[in-house]
Protein backbone atom coordinates (compact mmCIF):
# COMPACT_ATOMS: atom_id res chain seq x y z
CA UNK A 1 0.00 0.00 0.00
CA UNK A 2 0.87 3.91 -0.23
CA UNK A 3 2.76 5.52 1.94
CA UNK A 4 -0.11 7.44 3.46
CA UNK A 5 -1.77 4.18 4.61
CA UNK A 6 0.75 2.64 6.31
CA UNK A 7 1.21 6.27 7.97
CA UNK A 8 -2.13 6.01 9.23
CA UNK A 9 -1.81 2.08 10.04
CA UNK A 10 1.26 2.75 12.33
CA UNK A 11 -0.46 5.81 14.21
CA UNK A 12 -3.77 3.84 14.63
CA UNK A 13 -2.46 0.59 15.64
CA UNK A 14 -1.36 1.53 19.12
CA UNK A 15 -4.31 2.94 19.78
CA UNK A 16 -6.39 0.14 18.89
CA UNK A 17 -3.98 -2.27 20.81
CA UNK A 18 -4.50 0.35 24.07
CA UNK A 19 -8.39 0.26 23.27
CA UNK A 20 -8.79 -3.51 22.58
CA UNK A 21 -6.57 -4.48 25.74
CA UNK A 22 -9.37 -2.25 27.99
CA UNK A 23 -11.69 -3.97 26.79
CA UNK A 24 -10.81 -7.26 28.06
CA UNK A 25 -8.82 -5.98 31.25
CA UNK A 26 -12.57 -4.33 32.49
CA UNK A 27 -14.61 -6.86 31.05
CA UNK A 28 -16.05 -7.38 34.46
CA UNK A 29 -16.66 -3.27 35.04
CA UNK A 30 -17.60 -1.57 31.54
CA UNK A 31 -19.27 -2.94 29.02
CA UNK A 32 -17.64 -5.85 26.80
CA UNK A 33 -15.55 -8.76 27.94
CA UNK A 34 -13.20 -11.00 26.52
CA UNK A 35 -14.73 -11.88 22.95
CA UNK A 36 -15.43 -8.30 21.80
CA UNK A 37 -11.98 -6.84 22.83
CA UNK A 38 -10.40 -9.89 21.34
CA UNK A 39 -12.36 -8.75 17.47
CA UNK A 40 -11.22 -5.24 18.55
CA UNK A 41 -7.21 -6.41 19.01
CA UNK A 42 -7.99 -8.68 15.62
CA UNK A 43 -9.05 -6.14 13.89
CA UNK A 44 -6.15 -3.84 14.34
CA UNK A 45 -3.75 -6.40 13.57
CA UNK A 46 -5.89 -6.76 10.15
CA UNK A 47 -5.46 -3.13 9.80
CA UNK A 48 -1.43 -4.10 9.58
CA UNK A 49 -2.05 -6.94 7.34
CA UNK A 50 -3.64 -4.21 4.86
CA UNK A 51 -1.50 -1.56 5.32
CA UNK A 52 1.68 -3.42 4.71
CA UNK A 53 0.93 -6.84 3.25
CA UNK A 54 0.62 -10.31 4.38
CA UNK A 55 3.99 -11.67 3.50
CA UNK A 56 5.06 -9.01 5.78
CA UNK A 57 3.35 -9.98 8.57
CA UNK A 58 3.80 -13.83 7.07
CA UNK A 59 7.33 -13.62 7.46
CA UNK A 60 7.16 -12.10 11.38
CA UNK A 61 4.96 -13.79 13.08
CA UNK A 62 4.70 -17.74 12.65
CA UNK A 63 1.21 -19.17 12.40
CA UNK A 64 2.34 -22.20 14.40
CA UNK A 65 2.51 -19.61 17.78
CA UNK A 66 -0.97 -18.06 17.06
CA UNK A 67 -1.97 -21.77 17.19
CA UNK A 68 -0.36 -22.24 20.39
CA UNK A 69 -1.85 -19.27 22.19
CA UNK A 70 -5.20 -20.89 20.64
CA UNK A 71 -4.69 -23.58 22.35
CA UNK A 72 -3.25 -22.06 25.66
CA UNK A 73 -6.64 -19.68 26.19
CA UNK A 74 -9.11 -22.85 25.40
CA UNK A 75 -6.97 -25.02 28.06
CA UNK A 76 -6.83 -22.19 30.52
CA UNK A 77 -10.47 -21.86 29.84
CA UNK A 78 -11.64 -25.30 30.72
CA UNK A 79 -8.92 -25.24 33.81
CA UNK A 80 -10.48 -22.78 35.76
CA UNK A 81 -14.18 -23.97 35.24
CA UNK A 82 -12.15 -27.74 36.63
CA UNK A 83 -11.11 -25.23 39.16
CA UNK A 84 -14.32 -24.14 40.06
CA UNK A 85 -16.02 -27.79 40.16
CA UNK A 86 -12.75 -28.68 42.75
CA UNK A 87 -12.79 -25.76 45.02
CA UNK A 88 -16.73 -24.76 45.30
CA UNK A 89 -18.74 -28.18 43.70
CA UNK A 90 -19.96 -26.40 40.41
CA UNK A 91 -18.70 -26.28 37.14
CA UNK A 92 -18.22 -22.84 36.13
CA UNK A 93 -18.26 -22.06 39.99
CA UNK A 94 -17.03 -18.68 40.69
CA UNK A 95 -14.33 -19.64 43.97
CA UNK A 96 -12.82 -16.78 43.93
CA UNK A 97 -15.66 -14.33 44.51
CA UNK A 98 -16.47 -13.15 48.17
CA UNK A 99 -12.99 -15.06 49.14
CA UNK A 100 -11.26 -11.73 49.72
CA UNK A 101 -7.70 -12.60 48.03
CA UNK A 102 -7.27 -12.12 44.41
CA UNK A 103 -10.51 -10.13 42.61
CA UNK A 104 -12.36 -11.42 45.55
CA UNK A 105 -14.17 -7.65 46.48
CA UNK A 106 -17.66 -7.71 46.78
CA UNK A 107 -19.07 -4.10 45.65
CA UNK A 108 -22.00 -2.41 47.25
CA UNK A 109 -25.21 -3.31 45.63
CA UNK A 110 -26.52 -0.84 43.01
CA UNK A 111 -24.76 1.80 40.94
CA UNK A 112 -21.27 2.14 42.69
CA UNK A 113 -17.51 2.96 41.44
CA UNK A 114 -15.78 0.83 39.67
CA UNK A 115 -13.41 -1.33 42.07
CA UNK A 116 -10.98 -3.48 39.50
CA UNK A 117 -10.15 -6.10 42.64
CA UNK A 118 -13.84 -7.26 41.70
CA UNK A 119 -15.34 -10.20 39.72
CA UNK A 120 -13.87 -13.31 41.08
CA UNK A 121 -12.88 -15.49 38.01
CA UNK A 122 -14.45 -13.20 35.72
CA UNK A 123 -11.65 -11.16 35.31
CA UNK A 124 -9.31 -14.27 34.91
CA UNK A 125 -11.59 -15.82 32.39
CA UNK A 126 -11.85 -12.68 30.23
CA UNK A 127 -8.08 -12.92 30.11
CA UNK A 128 -8.00 -16.17 28.49
CA UNK A 129 -10.69 -16.15 26.02
CA UNK A 130 -9.16 -12.54 24.98
CA UNK A 131 -5.87 -14.17 24.93
CA UNK A 132 -8.05 -17.05 22.15
CA UNK A 133 -9.63 -14.50 20.22
CA UNK A 134 -7.20 -12.69 19.33
CA UNK A 135 -4.86 -15.75 18.81
CA UNK A 136 -7.86 -17.40 16.96
CA UNK A 137 -9.12 -14.24 14.60
CA UNK A 138 -5.54 -13.36 13.53
CA UNK A 139 -4.55 -16.35 12.41
CA UNK A 140 -8.16 -16.81 10.46
CA UNK A 141 -7.10 -13.37 8.64
CA UNK A 142 -3.81 -14.17 8.57
CA UNK A 143 -3.95 -17.27 6.83
CA UNK A 144 -6.54 -16.70 4.19
CA UNK A 145 -4.81 -13.65 3.66
CA UNK A 146 -1.63 -14.92 2.69
CA UNK A 147 -3.39 -18.03 0.69
CA UNK A 148 -5.45 -15.32 -1.28
CA UNK A 149 -2.03 -13.66 -1.98
CA UNK A 150 0.19 -15.86 -3.13
CA UNK A 151 -0.01 -16.98 -7.20
CA UNK A 152 0.75 -20.50 -7.42
CA UNK A 153 -0.15 -23.52 -4.65
CA UNK A 154 3.46 -25.24 -3.93
CA UNK A 155 2.39 -28.82 -4.38
CA UNK B 1 -48.78 -14.79 -16.38
CA UNK B 2 -46.40 -17.25 -16.41
CA UNK B 3 -46.85 -19.66 -13.82
CA UNK B 4 -43.35 -18.98 -12.05
CA UNK B 5 -44.55 -15.71 -11.54
CA UNK B 6 -47.96 -16.79 -9.88
CA UNK B 7 -45.99 -18.72 -7.97
CA UNK B 8 -43.52 -16.06 -7.00
CA UNK B 9 -46.25 -13.81 -6.11
CA UNK B 10 -48.36 -16.54 -3.98
CA UNK B 11 -44.75 -17.47 -1.70
CA UNK B 12 -44.21 -13.57 -1.48
CA UNK B 13 -47.93 -13.14 -0.05
CA UNK B 14 -47.50 -15.95 2.21
CA UNK B 15 -44.13 -14.79 3.54
CA UNK B 16 -45.26 -11.63 4.11
CA UNK B 17 -48.26 -12.48 6.10
CA UNK B 18 -46.97 -14.83 8.27
CA UNK B 19 -44.10 -12.13 9.21
CA UNK B 20 -46.82 -9.50 9.90
CA UNK B 21 -48.32 -11.46 11.60
CA UNK B 22 -45.69 -12.76 14.12
CA UNK B 23 -44.89 -8.47 14.15
CA UNK B 24 -48.61 -8.04 15.59
CA UNK B 25 -48.31 -11.12 18.58
CA UNK B 26 -44.80 -9.65 19.68
CA UNK B 27 -44.03 -8.66 23.19
CA UNK B 28 -44.66 -5.16 23.49
CA UNK B 29 -41.49 -2.98 23.59
CA UNK B 30 -40.21 -2.67 27.54
CA UNK B 31 -42.43 -5.64 28.57
CA UNK B 32 -41.00 -9.33 28.67
CA UNK B 33 -43.23 -11.92 29.32
CA UNK B 34 -41.33 -13.84 31.93
CA UNK B 35 -39.24 -11.25 34.64
CA UNK B 36 -38.27 -13.57 37.59
CA UNK B 37 -35.08 -15.11 36.12
CA UNK B 38 -34.41 -11.14 34.90
CA UNK B 39 -34.96 -9.60 38.61
CA UNK B 40 -32.96 -12.30 40.49
CA UNK B 41 -29.99 -11.60 38.19
CA UNK B 42 -30.65 -7.63 38.22
CA UNK B 43 -30.83 -7.88 42.04
CA UNK B 44 -28.14 -10.66 42.77
CA UNK B 45 -25.10 -10.14 40.84
CA UNK B 46 -23.25 -7.88 42.64
CA UNK B 47 -23.73 -10.12 45.69
CA UNK B 48 -22.95 -13.12 44.29
CA UNK B 49 -20.05 -12.66 41.61
CA UNK B 50 -19.09 -9.53 42.89
CA UNK B 51 -19.07 -8.12 39.06
CA UNK B 52 -20.63 -4.34 38.47
CA UNK B 53 -20.94 -5.63 34.66
CA UNK B 54 -24.22 -8.36 35.06
CA UNK B 55 -23.87 -9.20 31.10
CA UNK B 56 -20.53 -10.45 31.80
CA UNK B 57 -21.41 -12.37 34.90
CA UNK B 58 -24.19 -13.50 32.55
CA UNK B 59 -21.89 -15.05 30.19
CA UNK B 60 -18.76 -16.13 32.41
CA UNK B 61 -21.33 -17.46 35.61
CA UNK B 62 -24.57 -18.14 35.49
CA UNK B 63 -23.92 -19.14 31.77
CA UNK B 64 -20.71 -20.20 31.45
CA UNK B 65 -21.63 -23.36 29.81
CA UNK B 66 -22.61 -21.67 26.62
CA UNK B 67 -19.87 -19.39 26.64
CA UNK B 68 -17.47 -23.09 26.59
CA UNK B 69 -19.48 -24.03 23.44
CA UNK B 70 -18.89 -20.24 21.57
CA UNK B 71 -15.45 -21.20 22.82
CA UNK B 72 -15.61 -24.40 21.07
CA UNK B 73 -16.57 -23.22 18.00
CA UNK B 74 -13.87 -20.27 17.63
CA UNK B 75 -11.71 -23.71 18.17
CA UNK B 76 -13.12 -25.93 15.52
CA UNK B 77 -13.08 -22.64 13.06
CA UNK B 78 -9.61 -22.70 13.67
CA UNK B 79 -9.07 -26.00 13.06
CA UNK B 80 -11.09 -25.83 10.19
CA UNK B 81 -8.79 -23.44 8.49
CA UNK B 82 -5.12 -24.51 9.31
CA UNK B 83 -6.46 -28.16 7.66
CA UNK B 84 -7.88 -26.51 4.89
CA UNK B 85 -4.62 -24.09 4.19
CA UNK B 86 -2.30 -26.27 5.21
CA UNK B 87 0.11 -26.58 2.29
CA UNK B 88 0.38 -22.59 2.39
CA UNK B 89 3.97 -22.66 3.90
CA UNK B 90 7.00 -21.50 2.50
Amino acid sequence: MTKIVKTTANMLFPFTMIFGLYIIAHGHLTPGGGFQGGAIVASGCALLLVAYGSSWVFDRIKDKRLVAFESIGAIGFITIAFLGLVFSAVFFGNFLAGSGTLFGTIPATGSTLSDFNTGGVLPLMNFVVGVKVIAGLFVIVLIMAYASSIKEWSR
Amino acid sequence: MEKRTVAAILVFTIVAVFFLFSIFLLHPFGKPGQVQMDDYIITHTQNETGANNGVTSVVFDYRGFDTLGEATILFSAVAGVMLIFRRVRH
